[in-house]
């Protein structure tokens, strides 16, 4: 099935022109409304009559998060506030968070995106959409309950949580399409095994993103719920999910090229790589109106596979994303960067940058714990007051990154030092 | 009234943890007359009495420990029944509050102390100045 036939099923180069004449024209947008961008293309001089073809994109300066913190919180909108009518913001919570605003045009283009992802995924007015996206400021639950509504089928929109009602309703309502997180899928799954309710879940597939995953999730995944498990990208910069999708053939990610323009960059130099070369994902948004993003900085590491998909599409597929470009963590679906962890870390008074990052994820649910060495200054001897300088450490990580970890108390020098750059993360996720 | 220091190491809780720290002491030659461990979740504090304090606060912390040598009361128990009891009633009438409490047996094996832990040691002997009791 497919959603829009003329748009992601168009000759390549029917669409390049397509894509060139979007691209000039919000070049052009971005510089005329959004000062920002007029400020970095002087520096950069370059202005939008330099964009002559596709290629001319390369000129353009590139966009990163920190641009949009900078602009907090609708420094980056080019319409007027009283035009945007929805705010989202990315579910990082260091500092600033960054604000993304959607006019009533953007919010059809994100349901058309999320529309043609969802159909990627056989979805029809015949079908009943579990969505358990978080709803609210987080932009994964609104994305799938615009595509849900574009397309006309059922929507449940239930968040995540309360796992017991979540399998209950599967059941009586015969839920067919699952959006969720891959690890609280996996969760998912296992409680309905633990109830007993495993052979009468009806799911046909599942729309899975929002944090990185492997092949071998997707295996067990169709084994326990059999189901067509499919991976979903986006991320608040550009639009929410809906920036690419996979098809039935699950080999690889269809970027919606004719509104999100992808390049991938060398995250050393910044220098465009060939077809196939893994490197930075960058995108374009050739369509958006509130907030146009001109080469955004994902970093987020992926490559690009050109050529037409069996399943009829002509739109360039991304093959599923191996690691970020950055130390950027995502942890039950929340950005978190190891700095932050780092700044709270020192707010403790006597606690020494000594410490290390552990995650897990031992019942399908990431878990950090934080390991940190005991300082002389920590120290005392009574275990009360040790144990309550490691609660302090604990609350003022959760204040920090949102997200409550556990924090172990460790013996001085017990952490491996390095020469250069200390190791503090310790995934053991296996991504 | 002596005074007693205790020394307080920080340890993991993991197996070979105590054989580290009293291997430690038993090379730099220092006697222990006494250990308690209390312990966290993930964690001890392993104390000790020894007979050459400031030398093996140093000789830890050369061996990457986190240490702090910190004054106790020591006050000699009597061995006879009730020998504690009336060193317990003592320390409620005079409203001194227990944080933590262990036996230590002087070296020569002579005379037993109760080492109390106390928030404020100077406060607690002030509080127990004038009663019948034996300071070390």
């Amino acid at each position: 099935m497919i959603w829009d036939q003329k748009a992601e099923c168009m000759p390549h180069k029917e669409r390049e022109e397509l894509q060139l004449e979007r691209l000039k024209r919000i070049v052009k947008y971005a510089y005329d409304n959004v000062p920002f961008y007029k400020k970095r293309f002087k520096e950069a001089k370059v202005k939008p009559e330099h964009i002559q073809g596709l290629k001319d994109i390369q000129k353009l300066p590139f966009t990163e998060k920190a641009d949009l913190r900078e602009g907090y919180p609708f420094g980056m909108f080019a319409v007027p506030r009283k035009d945007i009518v929805e705010v989202h913001t990315s579910s990082g919570t260091t500092g600033k968070p960054v604000v993304a605003g959607y006019t009533r045009n953007d919010i059809d283009l994100w349901s058309e995106a999320m529309a043609r992802a969802l159909t990627m995924a056989g979805t029809s007015r015949d079908e009943i959409i579990q969505n358990c996206y978080g709803y609210g400021l987080f932009t994964g639950g609104l994305g799938v309950h615009y595509g849900a509504q574009r397309i006309g089928a059922t929507v449940v929109p239930i968040s995540a949580g309360q796992t017991k009602r979540q399998i209950q309703i599967m059941v009586d309502f015969g839920t067919t399409i699952l959006t969720s997180t891959p690890s609280y899928a996996l969760y998912l799954a296992e409680s309905a095994e633990e109830e007993g309710l495993s052979k009468r879940v009806k799911l046909k597939a599942g729309v899975f993103g929002a944090e990185m995953w492997t092949e071998r999730m997707r295996e067990e995944l169709e084994k326990r719920f059999r189901l067509h498990a499919l991976n979903i990208y986006g991320l608040t910069e550009i639009i929410g999910p809906g920036v690419a999708q996979e098809c039935m053939e699950k080999s690889g990610l269809h970027i919606a090229e004719d509104l999100f323009f992808p390049e991938v960059v060398s995250p050393d130099n910044l220098e465009p790589l060939a077809e196939g070369e893994k490197g930075e994902l960058v995108i374009t948004t050739l369509t958006r109106e509130g907030m146009p993003m001109i080469r955004f900085r994902t970093k987020d590491l992926t490559s690009l596979t050109r050529g037409k998909c069996k399943c009829g599409r002509t739109l360039v597929k991304m093959s599923r994303i191996t690691g970020r470009s950055d130390d950027m963590l995502k942890i039950r679906g929340v950005i978190v960067f190891p700095s932050s962890i780092e700044k709270a870390l020192l707010a403790v008074k006597g606690v020494e940058p000594h410490y290390q990052i552990i995650i897990t994820r031992p019942h399908h649910l990431d878990e950090i714990e934080v390991q940190v060495e005991v300082s002389q200054k920590m120290f005392s001897d009574e275990v009360r007051r040790i144990e309550e300088t490691r609660k302090n450490i604990e609350d003022s990580i959760e204040a920090e990154i949102g997200l409550r970890v556990k924090v172990t108390l460790v013996e001085p020098k017990s952490l491996p030092r390095s020469e250069g750059k200390a190791k503090r993360v310790i995934d053991k996720r296996a991504l | 009234m002596g005074e007693l220091k205790q020394l307080s190491i920080f340890a993991e809780n993991k197996p070979g943890r105590l054989e580290k720290i009293t291997r430690v002491l038993a090379e730099a030659g220092i006697n222990i007359l006494a250990v308690s461990i209390s312990s966290s979740v993930d964690f001890g504090v392993i104390k000790f009495i020894v007979d050459k304090p400031e030398k093996a606060r140093e000789i830890l912390r050369e061996n990457g420990f986190t240490v702090s040598l910190n004054p106790v009361l020591a006050i000699e128990l009597v061995d006879a029944p009730g020998g504690l009891h009336s060193v317990a009633s003592i320390l409620y009438k005079c409203n001194v509050n227990i944080e933590n409490a262990h036996v230590f047996v002087q070296e020569g094996r002579d005379k037993a102390y109760l080492i109390v832990e106390v928030e404020d040691v100077e406060e607690a002997k002030k509080s127990l100045s004038g009663e019948l009791l034996k300071f070390y």
